[in-house]
């Protein structure tokens, strides 16, 4: 996978994770572009667009575009699947996630997706895995919440 | 500390176990910093976007100063952070933050170091430049004991790391395989793939531990350890084909059922480890009968058990089918494969039909009835509303375009062309269409139609390769002349039509391949005078739309067509308006034609009607202008050096700078030939002919490319094999009928459904009908005939033929060459060497042979004693296989005779004597020949005289005219009149040395006797020498080539384009070593470096470069006039060869 865009309906990019070194220039212009092409496309339509050389796959969930760049020989209906997986991921992890959490809580959407995806490969497929490594990490938190509050022993 | 955390660590797993169900997330939304949650409030409350970057901007700047503030602590950096990577994520820049993000990466706890990597990975790419301050917090945390900071060090790693810096941590990733948690070994997988992926060197030593990996007993790790096969099989699947079984098993399990459920989703186990593994096999089976056969059982397994009507085994089958038709075919699963792909391109979803399409694209080169099969899907897809669906059916009708449907085709391209506005869509179709069109086209019409309409929509994006490919071959033609002459005639009259439509503007390609076609062909017109067609052109020059390079093709056609031209009152207007203009080149373009045009009788003969494909000899050394500059030079002035050699100069003067002689690179402007005073002459006949010359630069390259780019081959031959199995005919009948079965339910199906369409049906059936027509069996046989003569009329003429004939008349050349530079083997084994060849063209020197054989007994001594005679002509050539017969200088009278004899005896092998020994004059009474000897140290001219008479000669004297260039010593006393015998020879020899270097020259002489009645007789001759006849090779060391270099302050450039026969090295080295003598001194991958002298001792040295097919020459000598001489030899001979 080259990267994976988050992005409104109203054209609004809310999560970006980029696997291939581009230069802010370029990262720019191409998000411009792909939101505006992903928008102006029919409901009915295929999820399947060639943009470029690159095959861009995406899904409406709601109100939110996610939209992930992959290339030609790769399979397209397994990455559909992973946007899938990535959603069903938020949602546990959230609770019936909505647009809004994702905006106020973005890096632990990154989180989460880092576990998932790793360089642009799926990491870890079973959602109890990849869960249970986003909570260890945050119950680290609270343990160390808990302690400055209790002091040093 | 870090204790606590080490205790709490402990404690970790049961503590999250009882939390697991809400705790976390509740904690997690509660935690959010406040502040950033204001600022997403105050910009989601915002309408304008001028608002928006306000507020950011105000932000922005506040951030700024708390992240420099010495008083922020790390946990509000940490929030800082995040509102950071926020705005950057709007679309504004936080550079700013950068650094602070690495920071916090290096000295925060663990949140606040999980949210600076975060911010890492977010802002920096892996070739920025701070990410190097970065190493060494993650070889520190990779050191740590807590497995949280392991684990955050390992996921930044496998994202972006900088390559030169994998040294410093690789040994403790290599480490982390061993680790007992399978998360840590999975990420450490994930780093090492990435690696893989940067610098692929680097992780070459831990194959081994990746086959670990792959054996895992966790499958998370397993999985991982896939992306790495997959990428090492892709470089090189010979390597791996012993895994094949390990793959089989682990796929077989997972089809099976046997991984945790956990791995499942909606309950299909695994599948993206599945398809990975798909992949992978697909790879390994490539071609490989014996490897596909271990995996025919899984692969049918799994495409039985993908049933479940879900996206996700949807998935799996187009991966499955994939691999049954990229691995060595089994017809079983091929026929199951089929099905399946039926299914996708049936189904009512768009991207399962989206899918099937793509399949079908894939597989038509292998079963190009498949498409038939489903050829009313395909043309309903093809007036699909959703543009990708139109363009995978385009992509799929491309592959299948043959002589009979490609007009169909094309013109649903050129439609779909019309529409799109999108860049890369335009520059990839167009190039299609041009590709398609170049083999298919039915006719002349069409094609320029055709081609105008790919030139008007691809305009200025197409590759320059389209326009280049058509000049060319309305230039170069095919083989009927007079269709030639019609085509080229109909483009130039649809260019004139094109032209006199008011107010369209074309794009600039386009009108530049008008120009150079109405600059060439218009002479064909039979109406239209050359005025005419100059008054338009010169319309389009006033033109302010038309760009400058676009006006130098234009006047360069105006140029052409002024020959033509009677009378010029345009042209004169056209010079008088840009002789002024302030463009240099357009004014150098006019005040070339205003020259040529008032001297008519140069410009004929430098612009002849309808010769742009045959080579102008340019003397590129400009010869014709040594005496100029020799003029020029005797009157004081500064002799040229070229500029590149002017700054050495200059560099060397500064300091002693030990520059490397071989790695200077050849500068683009040698491709201008030599920047010499006389560049605008030069120029002026190139400019004519710009054009063309641009043209074939690019020509034979991009031949290459196009053919790799399609890989149409593919398609061609095995249609051509399935006519012929057809021809047979036996299951033919059967299987058409099955296939207009399937079309016929499938029309019924739709006429069932949409009875009041049927209209609509009908035109689509004829849509069907038009374009898989050649697919089908009947039509199969028809295509056989008529496809062969239309797709051959557009094709380039193959030149193989003229090569090959090329080569096997040098064959015997060099069999000859390489007798004679071994005078040692005797005459049976030359004749064994012929017949070994056993070339056809060796038995026209059967009679010479058998010749050479029967006298080969009373031969054989001579042939010795000769050689010994003269071992220093020997010892010159005898390791440099020259193409050199050495006549004996035989000094001593009685040898002449026998001599004779031998040149006589070999004259039968023309090869040698054509060249060498030559007849220069002749009467009835005698006949005078010459040859040239190659010695060491000068030529030896030797010219024999021979009376035929059988009276005798009274004081014959043959003298040698001195020429001014030649330094001439006679050896045996010639001027002493002799009387000679009845049919008896006489030498005389001359050595002669070169005092000036030039190209060629000649050197005569006369021969005069008394006859019997005291009637003198003066017979005169003439032998042209070149200075190829003056070099001899030098024998020098590459370091003494180096120093010799540098000290050599003549030297000239020049790029010689060669055929691609020719164009390798070993026999660009061959020609020189041969034909001109040169000394290979060393070769340096596709650079050689040779030397020679001029007679006496004049070095010259040439260094040489070969890629693609142009040669690059660069020629260094101490004599001001030599490299330029030589490398018109050179030019010569590489030309000739």
């Amino acid at each position: 996978m080259q990267f994976m865009l988050l992005f409104s309906r109203q054209g609004k990019l809310r999560l970006q994770k980029w696997y291939v070194p581009l230069s802010d220039k370029e990262k720019k212009k191409i998000t411009r572009e792909l939101v505006q092409t992903v928008l102006a496309r029919k409901p009915k339509m295929c999820s399947f667009l060639e943009w470029r050389d690159l095959k861009i796959v995406y899904k409406r969930y709601a109100s939110l575009y996610f939209c992930c760049a992959i290339e030609d020989q790769d399979n397209e209906l397994i990455t559909l699947e992973i946007i899938h997986r990535y959603v069903e991921l938020l949602d546990k992890y959230f609770g019936s996630v909505c647009e809004l959490d994702i905006i106020f809580n973005f890096e632990k959407a990154y989180f989460i997706l880092d576990e998932f995806l790793l360089g642009g490969e799926v990491q870890e497929t079973s959602k109890k895995n990849v869960l249970k490594a986003i909570e260890q990490a945050d119950l680290l938190q609270e343990v160390l919440r808990r302690q400055k509050v209790a002091g040093p022993f | 500390m870090s204790d606590i955390v080490e205790k709490t660590l402990t404690a970790l797993p049961g503590l999250f176990l009882q939390n697991q169900s809400g705790g976390a997330p509740a904690a997690a939304k509660a935690s959010f910093s406040s502040r950033l949650g204001s600022l997403v409030r105050g910009i989601t409350a915002l309408t304008s976007k001028h608002e928006e970057e306000k507020l950011i901007q105000q932000e922005l700047s506040n951030l700024k100063a708390a992240v420099s503030a010495p008083t922020t602590t790390l946990k509000m950096m940490k929030e800082c952070m995040v509102r950071l990577i926020y705005c950057e994520m709007l679309g504004y820049d936080a550079s700013f933050g950068y650094i602070h993000a690495i920071k916090l990466a290096q000295q925060g706890n663990l949140l606040e170091k999980r949210v600076g990597y975060l911010a890492v990975s977010l802002f920096l790419h892996e070739n920025h430049e701070l990410l190097l301050l970065l190493v060494n917090t993650v070889v520190k945390d990779l050191q740590s004991t807590n497995l949280v900071e392991v684990c955050m060090a390992l996921t930044i790693v496998s994202q972006i790391f900088p390559r030169e810096m994998i040294p410093a941590v690789l040994p403790l990733i290599e480490d982390k395989l061993q680790h007992s948690k399978e998360i840590i070994r999975r990420k450490a997988v994930l780093a090492l793939y990435k690696f893989h992926l940067i610098a692929p060197n680097q992780v070459q030593h831990i194959h081994i531990k990746f086959r670990k990996a792959l054996c895992d007993r966790d499958v998370g790790v397993m999985a991982a350890s896939l992306h790495i096969y997959l990428r090492m099989i892709k470089e090189n699947s010979s390597g791996y084909k012993d895994l094949t079984g390990s793959f089989v098993t682990i796929l077989k399990q997972v089809v099976g059922g046997k991984l945790p459920v956990d791995f499942n989703y909606h309950s299909v186990p695994a599948p993206w480890l599945q398809i990975q593994l798909l992949r992978i096999l697909g790879l390994l089976g490539k071609d490989d009968q014996r490897t596909s056969e271990l995996m025919y059982d899984v692969l049918d397994e799994s495409l039985r058990r993908a049933e479940l009507n879900h996206n996700i085994t949807y998935a799996i089958l187009f991966e499955c089918v994939h691999t049954v038709y990229s691995i060595y075919p089994k017809s079983e699963l091929l026929e199951k494969a089929a099905k399946c792909i039926g299914k996708f391109v049936l189904s009512p979803k768009i991207n399962l039909k989206y899918l099937g399409l793509k399949a079908l694209t894939y597989v038509i080169q292998q079963d190009p009835t498949l498409a038939l099969q489903h050829q009313m899907t395909i043309i309903e897809c093809l007036d699909h509303p959703d543009p990708i669906i139109k363009r995978e059916t385009l992509e799929l009708l491309y592959r299948i375009t043959n002589a009979q449907n490609i007009t169909v085709i094309v013109q649903k391209m050129l439609e779909y062309l019309h529409q799109s506005k999108e860049e890369y869509i335009i520059v990839n179709l167009v190039g299609k269409i041009a590709e398609t069109v170049d083999t298919y086209a039915p006719d002349n019409a069409w094609f320029i139609q055709t081609m105008n309409a790919v030139f008007s929509v691809g305009g200025d994006v197409m590759h320059p390769d389209i326009p280049n490919n058509f000049l060319r071959l309305l230039a170069e033609g095919f083989d009927d002349e007079t269709e030639d002459q019609q085509l080229r005639l109909y483009a130039v009259q649809s260019y004139l039509t094109l032209l006199d439509v008011e107010n369209v503007f074309y794009p600039q390609r386009f009108l530049q391949v008008m120009s150079w076609v109405l600059g060439e062909y218009s002479y064909l017109l039979d109406k239209e005078t050359p005025e005419q067609v100059i008054t338009k052109l010169y319309k389009l020059l006033m033109n302010d739309s038309v760009s400058s390079e676009t006006k130098a093709w234009l006047i360069a056609a105006v140029t052409k067509l002024t020959v033509q031209a009677h009378s010029s009152n345009v042209v004169e207007k056209l010079i008088q308006e840009f002789t002024g203009s302030l463009d240099t080149c357009m004014r150098q373009h006019a005040f070339e034609l205003k020259y040529l045009h008032e001297n008519v009788e140069l410009m004929k003969s430098l612009l002849p009607v309808d010769k742009s494909c045959e080579d102008m000899v340019v003397d590129a050394s400009l010869s014709f202008l040594d005496g100029f500059v020799a003029e020029e030079l005797s009157q004081g002035a500064a002799p040229y050096k070229p500029h590149h050699q002017r700054q050495e100069e200059k560099l060397s003067q500064g300091k002693v700078l030990n520059f490397e002689p071989y790695g200077l690179s050849f500068s683009s402007s040698g491709f201008t030939g030599r920047q010499s005073p006389a560049g605008i002459s030069l120029g002026s006949d190139i400019s004519g002919n710009s054009a063309e010359t641009g043209l074939k630069e690019t020509n034979s390259l991009k031949l290459e490319g196009i053919k790799k780019l399609w890989g149409k081959e593919g398609y061609l031959p095995k249609k051509e094999s399935k006519t012929g199995d057809e021809t047979e005919a036996a299951p033919v009948p059967q299987e058409s009928i099955t296939m207009e079965n399937v079309d016929q339910t499938i029309t019924k199906k739709d006429h069932s459904q949409v009875l009041t369409q049927s209209k609509e049906e009908k035109e689509k059936q004829l849509l069907a009908s038009s374009l898989f027509v050649g697919l089908g069996s009947e039509s199969a046989i028809n295509l056989l005939g008529k496809a062969d003569t239309a797709s051959h009329k557009f094709r380039r003429k193959s030149k193989v033929k003229e090569i090959k004939s090329g080569e096997t008349t040098s064959a015997p050349n060099m069999t000859c060459s390489s007798f004679s530079s071994s005078p040692n083997v005797t005459y049976e084994d030359y004749l064994d060497n012929l017949q070994d060849r056993g070339d056809k063209e060796l038995k026209k020197f059967s009679l010479s042979s058998e010749l050479l054989d029967s006298e080969s007994l009373t031969e054989l001594p001579l042939v010795e004693k000769l050689s010994d005679c003269r071992p220093r002509t020997l010892s010159l050539f005898a390791d440099n296989s020259m193409e050199v017969f050495h006549p004996p200088p035989s000094t001593a009278a009685s040898a002449a005779n026998e001599t004779y004899l031998v040149s006589s005896l070999l004259e039968g092998t023309p090869e040698y004597m054509h060249s060498d020994l030559m007849e220069v004059c002749s009467n009835e009474t005698l006949s005078v020949s010459s040859y040239k000897v190659w010695k060491d140290d000068c030529l030896l001219m030797v010219w024999s005289v021979f009376n035929k008479s059988g009276s005798e000669l009274k004081s014959a004297n043959l003298e040698i005219v001195p020429a001014e260039n030649f330094k001439i010593t006679e050896h045996s006393g010639c001027c002493l009149p002799v009387t000679e015998a009845e049919n008896t020879t006489k030498n005389f020899q001359y050595s002669v040395q070169m005092e000036k270097p030039f190209t060629e020259g000649s050197l005569s002489g006369f021969i005069n006797y008394q006859m019997m009645d005291a009637h003198s007789v003066q017979l005169e001759f003439s032998v042209n020498l070149s200075l190829l006849d003056f070099i001899r090779p030098l024998k020098i060391s590459t370091e003494d080539f180096g120093k010799l270099w540098l000290s050599f302050a003549n030297d000239v450039k020049q790029n010689v384009k060669m055929s691609e026969s020719q164009a390798t090295l070993p026999s660009v080295l061959k020609t020189l070593q041969r034909k001109l003598r040169l000394h290979v001194v060393d070769i340096i991958g596709n650079e050689g470096l040779l030397a020679c002298r001029l007679l006496p001792s004049i070095p010259c040295l040439l260094h040489f470069r070969v890629h693609s097919d142009v040669l690059a020459l660069w020629f260094r000598s101490s004599c001001p006039s030599l490299p330029d001489s030589l490398l018109y030899q050179c030019q010569k001979v590489m030309e000739g060869s």
